[in-house]
């Protein structure tokens, strides 16, 4: 079991305050990572319009992602992406019960300010749009909305988790249709996860200590990592996946559910595709069901996909080194 | 095999915190028995009692109409297994939900519960919440209740018993063996509803 506490003493994101006679906090650890928490072995789907989010939310999508332009297309249009129109993620939020985040720049905290006070469930500050300050992330503890950031090692991640994410998912390579830095990210974390659980069931304090400078985070945070044996917050896969195949396969890699991005909605069968990815990411112990699933999709209908070795934007760097 | 089975819908939610909760209720009660993940009709026709997680409840329940254990559970239900539904849980056991800004849903829900919902009742997950509420008719004392983007009860038939209210919103309720909470008692490190719950299965085994 993860333990939903972790609340920074002074986070300026909790707010107390009463409900009719009752008095109430928002915004806590809890809270924040406990939604996460509500949307384990769901699928979260990326969206452009509010048809596309009627459609996610019939599927099965545990939750919607709400961009301007899906990350293949952010890939082909080049330019500054930035955060979706709000007037478009209102519209969403009113049509569909499922909840609904949207992405902003990395380090742009007031863009992350406009979509908490937009009301938006989670938000994603994501490499897939252009990072407003390559040195610093937006310090997550200061809003009431709780944040998922990406992670392509357990340093990235809990260095986001120490800023006050709430979720975690892999970068992969967002856009390409390519699985393969996604399950490159997540064995990377899965392995250092275990290195770490190691130096902690031998007892060696030192070495841990070591591990903490490595991966430029405090004590704290690794010393509770490695007795949990994982992070300590929700991690789902993103980033290039796009095949009821794909979802299973990253579940078996111990995610605890999948982010869809441009795969389901650049493809030419995105209703079937979103239904059947859900299945999957469901059903992923058994092969049979998958195949079935894999079996409403026809792979002459999926995005082409790119080559992640040949990239002229690697997304995935943005953002890594702080 | 002896003790009591307790499944816990293991579709999409917050399913290893309400294993993990009904495990440490059972040690502490001293009650013996079995608490697995199900997802199959098979699985949960075998049941004591089950436990339907937070989580996205029309993702629970359309996957669960797909394969089948909507069906079963709704036998099971007949037959008075007890069955705990926290958040999503509790909405799939209505009779009927509607959304706080979307209006009336056509989602597959149990139907067995005589209550109506409203989703979302408290707003988006901004206005989530935590309060220390009780529930005193089943004798469980103040305890902290983590509400996430919580649902309450607007219309509660005859045999519904009402069990909490925050802010005059019906938060908690029972009928018969069934309890519906908007709260996520699984979320706490206070196991009373799990408790009382895992009781309940004992005493109707």
């Amino acid at each position: 079991m993860i333990p939903l506490s972790g609340d920074l003493g002074n986070a300026k994101g909790i707010v107390r305050e009463n409900l009719g006679s009752i008095e109430t906090r928002r915004g806590t650890s809890t809270l924040k990572r406990g939604f996460a928490h509500m949307l384990k072995n769901g699928v979260v789907m990326d969206v452009t319009t509010v048809e596309q989010a009627q459609i996610a939310e019939d599927a099965g999508a545990v939750a919607v992602m709400v961009l301007d332009k899906l990350p293949a297309d952010v890939r082909k249009a080049g330019g500054v992406a930035r955060t979706a129109s709000i007037r478009i993620i209102e519209e969403i939020m009113d049509s569909v019960t499922i909840p609904v985040m949207a992405k902003c720049r990395i380090g742009h905290v007031y863009e992350a300010q406009v979509l908490g006070a937009t009301d938006v469930d989670m938000i994603d500050e994501s490499e897939v749009l252009t990072p407003a300050d390559e040195f610093h992330h937006i310090w997550k503890w200061d809003f009431t909305t709780p944040f998922v950031n990406g992670a392509r090692n357990l340093g990235e991640a809990l260095r986001r988790i120490e800023e006050g994410a709430a979720m975690i998912r892999t970068k992969g390579e967002p856009g390409t249709g390519n699985v393969a830095e996604a399950v490159i990210h997540i064995k990377n974390v899965n392995s250092e996860l275990r290195r770490i659980k190691s130096i902690y069931d031998a007892g060696d304090e030192q070495d841990l200590v070591s591990m903490a400078r490595e991966l430029k985070v405090s004590y704290s945070l690794v010393e509770e990592t490695a007795s949990l044996g994982r992070l300590p917050v929700v991690n789902f896969a993103a980033g290039g996946i796009s095949t009821p195949a794909d979802a299973a396969y990253l579940m078996t890699l111990g995610c605890d559910g999948i982010f869809v991005g441009s795969g389901i909605f650049k493809s030419d069968d995105a209703k079937e595709r979103a239904q059947a990815v859900v299945l999957a990411t469901t059903f992923w112990e058994d092969p049979d069901k998958v195949k079935e699933a894999q079996k409403m999709v026809d792979e002459r209908q999926s995005m082409l996909g790119l080559d992640t070795k040949n990239l002229e934007l690697r997304m995935q760097e943005r953002g890594s080194t702080a | 095999m002896t003790g009591v089975n307790i499944g816990i819908l293991a579709v999409q939610g917050d399913v290893a915190e309400n294993i993990s909760a009904t495990r440490m209720a059972m040690d502490e009660l001293g009650i013996e028995g079995v608490v697995s993940q199900v997802k199959t009709p098979e699985q949960i026709s075998d049941l004591d009692g089950l436990v339907i997680p937070g989580g996205e409840s029309t993702v629970i329940g359309t996957l669960s109409l797909i394969n089948g254990s909507m069906k079963k559970i709704k036998e099971k239900i007949a037959s008075g297994m007890p069955v705990l539904g926290t958040c999503a849980g509790m909405i799939l056991l209505s009779k009927k939900a509607k959304d706080r800004v979307v209006g009336e849903m056509e989602q597959p829900l149990l139907d067995y519960l005589d209550i109506k919902i409203e989703r979302n009742a408290f707003g988006r997950q901004k206005d989530s919440f935590e309060a220390d509420i009780s529930l005193e008719k089943i004798g469980i004392p103040k305890f902290m209740g983590v509400f996430i983007r919580a649902p309450s009860v607007v219309d509660a038939g005859k045999a519904v018993e009402v069990l909490s209210k925050v802010d005059e919103k019906i938060v908690a309720v029972k009928q018969g063996n069934i309890i519906g909470t908007s709260f996520h008692p699984e979320l706490t490190e206070d196991l009373a509803v799990h408790k009382y719950f895992v009781n309940l299965v004992q005493k109707k085994n």
